[in-house]
């Protein structure tokens, strides 16, 4: 069984432009000590699918329509709060991506740490203590014992980050849900994190969903990739074979407008025309569409769905004209 | 090369920070830029990178003048833009522009785009409102929006498409250089992209400079023809751009290309990254010498103490017209 079944889920937000639905219908699953990626551009739905499989979504506005978050077998859907809070924070936690604003100012760097031990752990105060400096010390935080006593503010971003991160796994959770946890950091305290991260899973088989923008952070991450588009899964399938070869035209213009420190820098960077859409007015068919170089008049009649590709059964892509794209984007 | 159009020399920009004590205590100043030099030539992009808190922003508003500089010249075309007045700087404004890094936060949400774009004309009086309307309407389908969005307001926009009238608005004076903070940080991939080849096209169009302010080297290398790197204030390496990106010489610009991610898999499961320790020390208590020293990963090749105690001076290394401050190999 796998660790994670998330199934149909769905959420909307009633707006004053309208109905907007973020999560349209997301399916996948993800073993013990893997690690997804969940990438796709600002309003796509990531970070609401994450928070739907965390039971944070904010009602009003927002509304968790359908849906089941498996957890071992557990639906966390059909949960009460009470039991949701047993499992929050204890076998599934949560790394927002700003460690400025996600960190409590007016409690020091132990009252935080330690609250999750005492709620999930019953330990007293001076075990909780013990625990929370040695997560500290895990993270590479040097002087655990001086910082336990600071407030974020004496903090800079990197520490309040892997400040996050300790929290995170004090209580040795077995899904990790990493919401665009360097997005705020520079590149070499990025790169700090990012080793951290991938050094700590391999001791503890720790599950991780990263949610990000920064394909290139999932490049070097993950073991399979998701690509969101307008609240919907758009393609999915191990990261080397999706990277090498997208089958979407989305993936493929996505990767295609990566600058990176390799080609010739005085080609243009070609670019997905247009803009990105309206969620509360989306059109009839594939929500791609309107922006996509192979539109065919069958994808502004009806949506395409996520379907295995025949070439590789680990691989899925929604688009009618998957068969019909050119072998290789050119790169 | 052309004539170089901005040449600034040994700027510096202090903040006075509290004073510590009662009596007899120290003013401690903040030095966010410290003795920065460099040309930015017509036609051409120089890019200005480094981490938070290197202090490349302060040195963009210091050179518009947003920022009185502590010492140093700004020479624009030769005239010395430091010791001017408000009034003084009147006639430069028109020609040194800025674009902002957040599309949200530097448009105003109670001006129609129309009026957002006329305001700049209208306030150095050029031609009739019809005519400014006018113009702005060409600005508009210079930057690829659509010239019949003169009457809608900011909200109305997304973030690629309010980029677009930020840009509108730093061409509207015909500028000779445009100061380009982050242009592109805050956009989606797919929009960034849109963005950077406009910047692009925009620059060949009209014989641009731009002094091209980023922290993505990625970026930068897609744009710039030099690129300076920045340090707690200090320029540590500047070089054109195919040698900086070949071969960056500077301890500091090794580690950060080696951390920028790459799309490719294959790339990346076998990179070796430079992983620094530490994290950037408070510009208000810079570390001696050096002011890299502390993290540097090569410090162990330089002989004695030398890192720590000595300053390293902006030297030539290597070939053609790349230098760098550091002791290795001197």
């Amino acid at each position: 069984m796998a660790l994670l079944d998330v199934n149909d889920l769905r959420v909307r937000f009633e707006t004053h432009h309208g109905t907007v639905r973020a999560v349209d219908g997301v399916s996948f699953s993800l073993d013990e000590g893997e690690t997804l990626g969940l990438v796709g551009e600002s309003g796509s739905g990531k970070s609401v699918t994450n928070l739907g499989i965390m039971g944070l979504v904010p009602s009003p506005p927002g509304v968790v329509e359908a849906g089941h978050v498996l957890l071992e077998g557990r639906d966390l859907v059909q949960m009460s709060d009470a039991q949701l809070r047993s499992v929050r924070g204890n076998e599934v936690s949560m790394i927002f991506q700003d460690p400025m604003t996600s960190l409590n100012p007016l409690l020091t760097v132990e009252r935080q740490l330690t609250e999750v031990l005492e709620l999930h752990r019953n330990m007293t105060r001076a075990e909780a203590r013990r625990a929370a400096a040695k997560g500290l010390d895990e993270v590479g935080i040097p002087e655990p014992e001086r910082r336990l006593e600071q407030y974020p503010h004496e903090l800079s971003g990197g520490m309040r980050q892997r400040v996050m991160i300790a929290m995170g796994l004090l209580c040795e959770p077995k899904l990790l849900l990493a919401d665009e946890p360097t997005t705020a950091l520079d590149v070499t305290i990025q790169a700090q994190i990012l080793e951290l991260m991938k050094d700590l899973q391999e001791r503890r088989g720790t599950a991780i969903i990263l949610v990000t923008h920064d394909l290139g952070v999932v490049a070097g991450m993950a073991d399979r990739v998701h690509v969101m588009y307008a609240g919907r899964l758009v393609e999915t399938g191990p990261i080397g074979s999706l990277f090498k070869d997208p089958r979407h035209p989305y993936t493929r213009g996505l990767l295609q407008s990566v600058p990176r420190l390799t080609g010739d820098p005085d080609v243009p960077l070609s670019s997905i025309p247009g803009q990105p859409p309206d969620l509360a007015a989306l059109p009839p068919g594939c929500s791609f569409a309107p922006r996509c170089s192979f539109v065919q008049p069958t994808c502004e009649l009806d949506r395409p769905d996520l379907a295995r590709l025949p070439s590789d059964e680990a691989r899925s892509s929604a688009c009618f004209e998957n068969e019909n794209l050119p072998a290789k984007a050119d790169q | 090369m052309s004539e170089a159009i901005l040449e600034v020399r040994d700027l510096s920009k202090h903040f006075p920070m509290g004073k510590s004590g009662w009596r007899n205590s120290q003013q401690t100043w903040l030095k966010a830029v410290d003795g920065v030099s460099f040309d930015l030539h017509r036609g051409q992009t120089l890019g200005l990178v480094g981490e938070s808190g290197c202090g490349k922003s302060t040195c963009a508003r210091t050179i518009v003048g947003l920022y009185p500089p502590t010492s140093g010249s700004i020479r624009f075309e030769g005239n010395d833009l430091g010791s001017l007045s408000a009034r003084g700087w009147a006639p430069y404004r028109r020609k040194i522009q800025m674009i902002f890094q957040d599309p949200f936060a530097s448009l105003d949400p109670r001006q129609t785009v129309g009026s957002i774009l006329t305001e700049p004309m209208a306030i150095h009086k050029l031609g009739k409102p019809r005519e400014r309307r006018l113009r702005s309407m060409q600005l508009l389908e210079a930057v690829g929006l659509n010239p019949r969005h003169l009457y809608r307001y900011p909200h109305e926009f997304s973030g690629g498409q309010r980029q677009r009238i930020g840009i509108a608005r730093a061409l509207a004076l015909e500028p000779e250089v445009i100061i380009c903070d982050e242009p592109v940080s805050a956009l989606d991939v797919s929009i960034q992209a849109q963005v950077i080849n406009l910047l692009g096209e925009l620059q060949e169009r009209f014989n641009l400079a731009y002094l091209f302010i980023a922290h993505d080297l990625a970026v930068v290398r897609h744009i710039c023809q030099r690129v300076a790197v920045m340090y707690l204030g200090r320029v540590v390496e500047v070089a054109d751009r195919d040698t900086l990106f070949a071969n960056p010489s500077h301890p500091y610009t090794r580690s950060l290309l080696s951390a920028v991610p790459d799309v490719d898999p294959e790339v990346e499961s076998v990179r070796q990254r430079i992983v620094l320790r530490g994290d950037v020390p408070s510009p208000l208590t810079p570390p001696s010498g050096c002011t890299f020293h502390p993290r540097c990963p090569e410090r162990e090749q330089v002989p004695g103490d030398r890192c720590s105690v000595e300053v390293p001076l902006l030297q030539g290394s290597g070939s053609g017209d790349q230098q760098r401050t550091c002791h290795l190999d001197t």
